[in-house]
């Protein structure tokens, strides 16, 4: 018999610093302006130091998996734009993906130039905004959200000519997009990726080195990378902490691998290379954008051997995944042959990466929790699903 | 990144006594699965993860899959003895086959992630039926990332997993009772009765309140 001692990762318990001294117990949430939604965390407190914290869920449960399960494979398709309604293009490419590696389709050209393109202006918008929300609990009220609003009405302005939708966009189709690009649109995304380095300047005048932002989040809420990779942790937050892991570049999915691009990481897993990151990855993806731009090519936008309707994959099993702004966002789907898929089931990059929120604020300032949590950068749509 | 069938290989090598096997998968994908034996199942998962040739460091996703009892129509060929001569006779036989909930874990390596394009590593967990013999072994000692997502396959699925170190209900309030996700659940009967004409709102009303409304 093999020894079974491994190294398990758990969250230290902490003392109280005085005997006798009695816990605060204190309910963050579920109606508090910094839980992005309706979200709870149980905090017990010594003094002001967080000794223990457990996070509630489940206030917007709606069992979006069942719902899936009950209906065909493509009427699945505009409900995933409810999980991160943030960054409904990447849910859709992610599902699409899993059907894609279900079904055995083919992806046209075209549609692989309109999927990154659409997909790395979502990034720049989700952290355009993450930063703006986290700015937002630092007590910086406007200004820095402001700026990211006004920059993300500008994308979803061009999501809207092309979907017909700015956030429940129900684009991507299972082998290609549903509908052809409009007009003149290309030239329109053009316009806004030329002003988005200007943009991404002036977010980083106003709070690159701004003190209040330095005093509060450096140091604060740090991730060591082993704790990060185990717990697994995915996206900025896990190459805050100095892991080098994008999917983009290690599953090479879609066509990412033709691009040129950087994987930005971080040294101290805090708050601030949290920030940092999201900077830098924005910067990256205007740089996707500007190749993606270049040479799409004409052509077809679906697999001509996709069907829409009676959409019957053969029996088996596959999990796709993506790189989505927040994180691994993965799709396992079980067919059985009929129209419907027997098991579905989202892997949630926001869940998975509030695992750790305990580890992170034990020992902080109750103050610093709020910050914490923003760092995170979750949408509760996703987390309770 | 290694095939299902030289992981299988390597896992027999190190701990012969644990029931691993190969689930293939037909569909185009070809992510192929290991079944584990529960007992053994927390050995091989600390294997898999320490190993420094597989380092399957990151487990990705865990969920859990129902599948109910189903009876199963089968073509067996029976000899019989029929007036004095043995012949082959073709009989249709109806048997059930017994259900089961099943966990599935998918794993990808975040060390060697870069030497060359991977696929999921998948695992598999049966339990011996669906309704007292429920238990499984946690894999969150090894991958704190299924914490959460174990504590979801309890909450909608039914699963226990044993060594689990915070095992309550996640997405469902903890007075509920039922488990959503399986295939036989039913709706609870929060029937509202709303004055509208239609026909098949008057006919569940109906039946919610017998009497009350025609």
């Amino acid at each position: 018999m093999m020894a079974t001692a491994f190294k398990s990762y758990r969250p230290p318990v902490i003392e109280p610093s005085e005997e006798g001294d009695e816990l605060l117990e204190v309910a963050m949430g579920p109606h508090h302006p910094s839980t992005h939604g309706v979200f709870r965390m149980d905090v017990a407190l010594d003094g002001e130091r967080v000794v223990k914290l457990k996070p509630v869920f489940g206030y917007l449960h709606r069992n979006h998996e069942k719902i899936a399960e009950t209906a065909s494979y493509l009427a699945a398709m505009p409900y995933t734009d409810r999980l991160d309604y943030f960054c409904s293009l990447t849910n859709n490419w992610a599902y699409a993906l899993a059907v894609e590696k279900l079904a055995g389709l083919e992806v046209p050209e075209r549609a692989q130039y309109i999927r990154v393109i659409t997909a790395e202006l979502t990034r720049i918008q989700n952290h355009a905004s993450a930063i703006g929300f986290l700015l937002q609990e630092m007590g910086a009220s406007g200004t820095p959200l402001m700026y990211a609003f006004r920059e993300r009405e500008k994308i979803l302005d061009l999501f809207e000519e092309l979907t017909g939708s700015r956030m429940m966009c129900n684009y991507m189709r299972f082998g290609g997009c549903r509908v052809e690009l409009p007009k003149g649109w290309l030239d329109k995304v053009k316009t806004v990726v030329d002003g988005l380095p200007q943009f991404i300047d002036e977010t980083e005048a106003l709070l690159t080195s701004n003190e209040i932002l330095m005093a509060r989040s450096q140091g604060v809420g740090v991730l060591k990378p082993d704790l990060a990779v185990n717990a697994g942790i995915t996206g900025p937050m896990l190459r805050a902490a100095g892991v080098n892991y994008d999917i983009r570049k290690v599953d090479h999915y879609g066509i990412y691998d033709r691009f040129k691009f950087r994987v930005p990481l971080g040294d101290h897993g805090d708050i601030y290379d949290r920030y940092m990151i999201r900077v830098l990855e924005a910067r990256e993806s205007v740089e996707i954008l500007k190749q993606a731009l270049k040479d799409v090519p004409a052509g077809p936008i679906m697999d001509p051997k996709s069907k829409i309707r009676g959409f019957r994959p053969k029996v088996g099993e596959a999990y796709g995944r993506i790189e989505a702004p927040k994180g691994e966002l993965g799709f396992y789907l079980i067919s059985d042959g009929s129209a419907n898929p027997y098991r579905y089931r989202v892997r949630p990059p926001s869940l998975i990466n509030l695992t750790v929120l305990e580890d992170m604020c034990l020992g902080q300032n109750v103050a610093d929790v709020v910050l914490i949590f923003g760092s995170v950068d979750i949408v509760l749509g996703e987390v309770d699903r | 990144m290694k095939t299902a069938e030289e992981i299988l290989a390597a896992i027999k090598q190190a701990l012969p006594e644990a029931g691993v096997e190969l689930v293939p998968n037909p569909s185009p994908s070809a992510q192929h699965s290991l079944r584990l034996d529960p007992a053994h199942a927390v050995a091989v998962a600390s294997f898999l993860r320490d190993d420094p040739e597989l380092a399957l460091d990151y487990c990705s996703n865990a969920t859990g899959v129902d599948w109910p009892s189903r009876e199963v129509t089968e073509k067996v060929k029976v000899t019989k003895v029929i007036e004095g001569a043995e012949t082959v006779v073709e009989e249709t036989v109806k048997r059930v086959e017994p259900g089961y909930l099943e966990a599935v874990y998918h794993l990808f390596s975040m060390k060697h992630a870069h030497r060359e394009i991977s696929g999921p590593v998948v695992l598999r967990m049966r339990t011996i039926n669906r309704n007292d013999q429920v238990e499984l072994p946690s894999l969150t000692p090894v991958w704190r990332s299924v914490e959460f997502q174990e504590r979801e396959i309890f909450d909608l699925f039914g699963i226990v997993f044993t060594g689990h170190p915070d095992l309550r209900r996640i997405l469902m309030w903890d007075g509920f009772e039922d488990h959503p996700m399986r295939r036989d659940y039913v709706d609870p009967d929060d029937y509202e009765y709303e004055p509208t004409a239609h026909d098949e709102v008057l006919k569940r009303a109906g039946e919610h309140k017998a009497g009350v409304v025609a």
